[in-house]
Formats: C-alpha cells, sequence, structure tokens
C-alpha cells in the first residue's frame, strides 16, 4: 500500500466517523437548531469525503462534484433556516 | 525526489485535518450547550476541512489544485455565514445558554451608570435568566 492510498484510506475513516457522530446529534439534539447544525457537518464531511475518495481512486475529476455538493449544502441549510423561522418558503419576512 | 518530499507534507497536512474533524465530532456530541455546539461544528469547518484540502493539493495537478484552493475559500465563507445565522436565529427563537452567568445583559441592557436605585431594579426584574425557551 502506497503512501497515498494509506493516507487517503485513514482520512476517509475519521471523515466517516465524525459523519456518524453528527447522525448521533442528529437524531439526539434537543432543539432544532441541534438538529440543523449536525445537518450542516455532514454536508461539509461529505464535500471533504467526496475529495479523499477522488484521490483515493485517483479519479481527482471529482472535485467538480465536491463544489456542487457545498454549493448545495450551503444553499439547503440557509433554505431550512428560513422554513424553521417563518414556516414558509414564499411568504416575505 | 521532490515528489515524495511533497507527498510526505501532504500526508501531514492530510493526517492533521482529519484528527481536527475527529475532535470537531467528538465536541459535537459531548458539549452541554448549543452556541458550545457551534463551536465544534466550526473547529470542522474551518480547521479540519481546511487542513485537509490544503494536504490534497500537494498530491494534485495544478488544476485540481487551484479547484482545491477555490473549495476552501468557498467553504472558509459559507460554513461561517451559515453558522452565524443559525446562532442568530437560535437566539431570537429562544434558545439559551446554560449556566450563564448571573445576569445575561443581551435581554435587556445594562443601564446607564447615572440611573436611579428604581429603575435597576426594573432592570434586573427584566433579565432573568431563567426565562424559558
Amino acid at each position: 500500500m502506497t503512501l497515498t492510498a494509506a493516507v487517503m484510506s485513514f482520512a476517509a475513516v475519521a471523515i466517516l466517523v465524525t459523519m456518524v457522530m453528527a447522525l448521533f446529534r442528529a437524531a439526539r439534539g434537543p432543539t432544532t437548531y441541534d438538529r440543523i447544525l449536525a445537518l450542516n457537518l455532514f454536508g461539509t464531511q461529505t464535500v471533504l469525503l467526496i475529495a479523499v475518495t477522488g484521490f483515493l481512486y485517483e479519479r481527482p475529476e471529482w472535485m467538480d462534484l465536491a463544489m456542487v455538493y457545498g454549493l448545495c449544502n450551503f444553499v439547503g441549510v440557509l433554505a431550512v433556516l428560513r422554513f424553521s423561522k417563518y414556516g414558509s418558503f414564499m411568504e416575505d419576512p | 525526489m521532490i515528489t515524495d518530499v511533497l507527498h510526505v507534507i501532504g500526508a501531514f497536512f492530510v493526517v492533521v485535518g482529519a484528527l481536527f474533524c475527529v475532535i470537531g465530532g467528538i465536541g459535537v456530541i459531548r458539549l452541554p450547550d448549543f452556541y458550545s455546539r457551534c463551536h465544534g461544528s466550526g473547529i470542522t469547518d474551518s480547521a479540519g476541512a481546511g487542513a485537509l484540502l490544503l494536504g490534497l493539493m500537494f498530491f494534485a495537478p495544478p488544476l485540481v489544485a487551484f479547484k482545491l484552493l477555490a473549495l476552501v475559500a468557498f467553504l472558509w465563507v459559507s460554513s461561517t455565514v451559515s453558522t452565524h445565522s443559525l446562532a442568530k436565529a437560535a437566539y431570537s427563537q429562544g434558545v439559551r445558554i446554560e449556566n450563564v452567568p448571573r445576569k445575561d445583559w443581551t435581554i435587556a441592557p445594562p443601564p446607564p451608570p447615572a440611573a436611579e436605585d428604581a429603575v435597576l431594579a426594573d432592570a434586573a426584574s427584566a433579565a432573568d435568566p431563567e426565562e424559558p425557551a
């Protein structure tokens, strides 16, 4: 096993462990905002996992997927925040 | 030779970033309070993602390294914005800190020092930190 494969495997396992922790907080969190925070953390970890997996399989083109997923995650968190505050996506504040 | 050196430097940064990710995840589970959990998530977003993607740049060809740099810049902007708006929304909806100091001055601002004693007593009763969510 080369150095690159070993390092990327370690990073992927660490990121998966962090994703499990974020899911635990999303399932347990007392308030809605804890769940949204865990969702944000899970999305960031998914971006990192896509990047690391792209280097592990020697397909660095997956970086485009990671960038698109980061954009979707940001917009999604803001949309869920707006929904939790106003109760609707259409209503003007 | 120079490629091996670059790979060793990149491996160091990747391992440090992965450890920061795990530390932030432990903080999100273990910390007692919503705003402290924001700190744990911020560790993962800034230090973990930053160091990990910076380490991946040492393994990448130049175009992919530029994509990684753009990804780091976007993550550092968007995660701070989303965490700030999340904390602001939680505070406006009544999520409060546990184990606060005696007076939470963000609920009622402190009275001016020249105020009379009655005004001080009113402000103290208005700033009740035991207000439920």
